[in-house]
């Protein structure tokens, strides 16, 4: 069996500070993880080739240079291959463009019997890369999985829905993305840091790839970022009294009549 | 010379942050009340490649370089000093006399188990007589022709009653001092061997400390390990290596309680300002930093001396004497500026104030150290 697990370089949220004057993201200084969800995946895909030794789990992310560091890592955990696309041709890809270059690395790396991906980045949080890339590679995804079991050509995976989940067989080849509830994943181990380290990771540029160029980068990307700010902290709300909610009713009701909304 | 960590040294020490951190963390003040071995984590740590980093692969090792390997300790010490000395007794002590003495045989049979953390070691020299004067050994072996008898007894022994192999010394020929001393590797298990009392510490006490009792114990004349009577050459040279993992023992708490006293100093206020503005404190912390940092170079040298098979007694007795000492001198500010918080059990200052001390008597003592760094001087 082969794996792709697709993977992204994000700052460490928990590390991120914000100006108390300006009100903006320090930036500076704040380490770059591999992103969470992301972990969830490749865990899924080491389990599998726990199960089935002879499982090869390639990784694969889009990013600058010093992407390379957080694919020394996935392959510190267990993956056997990493595989960086970092091109200027690249660089400004919205979601549809990044997809669009993660769909053309895959296809020459593959043919994949299954493709994991997180489900969002913490950066983004747009959760469309890993749908797009289904639907550009045409074949089957299943997204928000919370738990995964193979069973010889398909899988059984839950969905985890906002009031519950659902439960799916899917056929494989497939994409599936992944959510915290899957797994705890991995810590590197020493051996693994230790071959890493000297690892010889592959870089592919977008002629590599084969990408058609006028579909990825800043100017291919149909979505830009008008601007970016950070949200004024909400006040603390106001939790209205009453025994009862008559009582509570009425009371809210003083309130408004008291702040002339109504 | 170069001063900045490799990447594999940088993963090493960020993949063992983030377990102390969250996998020791959260138990470290269990099972410092309860004297409690930590066998979960310590099974996670041999997945990790952790419980036989410094050995060659063809024997189950991660085949790290010895001074990755002290960075290890002392980042879990950072944490947490009990699972620090756990490793390190196994690594340094147990498995290291047995990878470097031990005949191909031994190797194969004892090592792949203990490098992968499936069995735990560790190192009996101690005697309720032979403390630093390790030679006035009294624990006998005797040649019964097909296999050895041990009788005596061992005290202080890390790991008593929990590993599963034990480099002992004992005395095969009394009239020949410190050459009459062999060293042998014991199963836990073999008849005549067993656990006496488990000691009651004032620190560490995650790691089990305990007497090992030999009643005619018969060990197979084949665990004679490093030839008859070379036992006190294995048992210092032992602890020569070892004298390393404790300095990053000692370092790892220093710089584990300087980190706790820098976050409490931020956030703790008094007379309207927090701690951090006491120019008084900051210039302590300044000199508590100076000697951490000046310790570390002189244990990351001696590590590295090692390393190319360079002599490193003296560095190594260095190292420790000045990392324990620090330590000693960290532990006391960091609980004086913790003020009463600081001597309650809720602050893991009170605890690392407790472990600390040990690091400046066993695998030698401070004043051995001494011995070592002044015999250099003066020969």
């Amino acid at each position: 069996m082969k794996i792709a697990v697709c993977v992204k370089q994000v700052p460490d949220t928990n590390e991120i500070r914000i100006n108390p004057e300006t009100g903006t993201l320090i930036r500076d200084g704040v380490p770059s993880i591999l992103n969470n969800d992301d972990a969830n995946a490749l865990e899924q895909a080491l389990q599998v080739k726990d199960a089935q030794p002879d499982t090869e789990v390639i990784v694969v992310t889009m990013g600058p240079p010093q992407a390379k560091e957080m694919l020394q890592e996935c392959l510190a955990m267990g993956a056997d291959d990493a595989i960086l696309l970092s091109d200027r041709a690249l660089g400004g890809s919205d979601t549809w463009a990044t997809s669009n270059a993660l769909a053309a690395g895959l296809k020459k790396a593959g043919p994949f019997d299954l493709i994991f991906a997180g489900r969002q980045a913490i950066d983004g949080d747009t959760a469309q890369v890993g749908p797009q890339i289904a639907e550009k590679m045409g074949l089957a995804q299943v997204t928000y999985v919370k738990a995964f079991e193979l069973d010889g050509a398909f899988a059984t995976v839950k969905r985890a829905l906002e009031d519950g989940y659902e439960t799916l067989r899917v056929k494989l080849p497939c994409v599936l993305t992944a959510i915290k509830e899957l797994n705890t994943p991995r810590y590197m181990s020493v051996p693994g840091i230790l071959k890493a380290a000297k690892a010889d990771i592959k870089v592919w540029s977008a002629d590599d790839i084969g990408v058609d160029k006028t579909t990825v980068g800043l100017k291919a990307s149909p979505t830009n970022v008008f601007r970016s700010f950070t949200p004024r902290p909400k006040g603390k709300g106001v939790s209205v009294e009453g025994d009862t909610p008559k009582e509570q009713a009425a009371n809210l009701l003083a309130d408004l009549r008291a702040k002339h909304i109504i | 010379m170069e001063f900045s960590y490799s990447r594999e040294q940088q993963m090493v020490k960020a993949m063992l942050k983030k377990f102390a951190e969250t996998e020791i963390a959260p138990i470290s003040e269990e099972i410092d009340a309860e004297a409690k071995y930590p066998y979960e984590t310590i099974a996670h740590l041999g997945n990790l490649g952790v419980m036989g980093m410094p050995f060659p692969k063809e024997y189950g090792g991660a085949g790290s370089d010895y001074l990755t390997y002290i960075m290890a300790v002392e980042e879990l010490s950072k944490v947490d000093a009990s699972h620090g000395v756990i490793v390190q007794t196994h690594n340094a002590l147990c498995c290291w006399p047995i990878f470097t003495y031990g005949t191909e045989e031994q190797k194969q049979k004892y090592l792949p188990k203990l490098l992968s953390g499936e069995h735990l070691g560790a190192f009996g020299l101690t005697e309720p007589n032979a403390g630093t004067d390790a030679a006035m050994q009294q624990t006998t072996a005797k040649d019964m022709g097909d296999h050895w008898l041990l009788n005596g007894s061992k005290i202080f022994i890390s790991g008593g009653g929990i590993a599963d192999v034990y480099v002992v010394m004992a005395m095969t020929d009394k009239s020949k001092g410190n050459k009459g001393i062999s060293s042998f590797i014991v199963e836990k298990g073999m008849p005549g061997f067993s656990r006496g009392k488990k000691e009651n510490k004032m620190g560490i006490r995650g790691s089990i400390a305990a007497e090992l009792v030999f009643e005619d114990c018969a060990v197979p004349k084949e665990n004679l390990l490093g030839g008859l009577g070379k036992g006190f050459k294995v048992a210092m040279s032992s602890l020569d290596v070892g004298r390393l993992g404790i300095a990053a023992q000692a370092l790892g708490i220093a710089q584990g309680a300087f980190d706790q006293t820098v976050e409490y100093m931020k956030q703790r206020r008094q007379f309207g300002r927090s701690l951090d503005k006491f120019q008084a404190l900051a210039f302590e912390m300044a000199n508590m930093k100076t000697r951490i940092d000046g310790s570390r170079f002189l244990l990351y040298n001696a590590a590295n001396c090692r390393d190319r098979g360079l002599s490193s007694t003296v560095e190594a007795a260095q190292a420790k004497l000045s990392c324990s000492e620090t330590a000693s001198y960290v532990v006391d500010k960091a609980v004086q500026f913790h003020g009463g918080y600081g001597y309650i059990k809720d602050y893991p200052v009170e605890r690392m104030y407790r472990d600390q001390k040990i690091t400046e008597i066993y695998e030698g003592t401070s004043e051995v150290m001494k011995m070592v760094i002044s015999g250099s001087i003066f020969k």
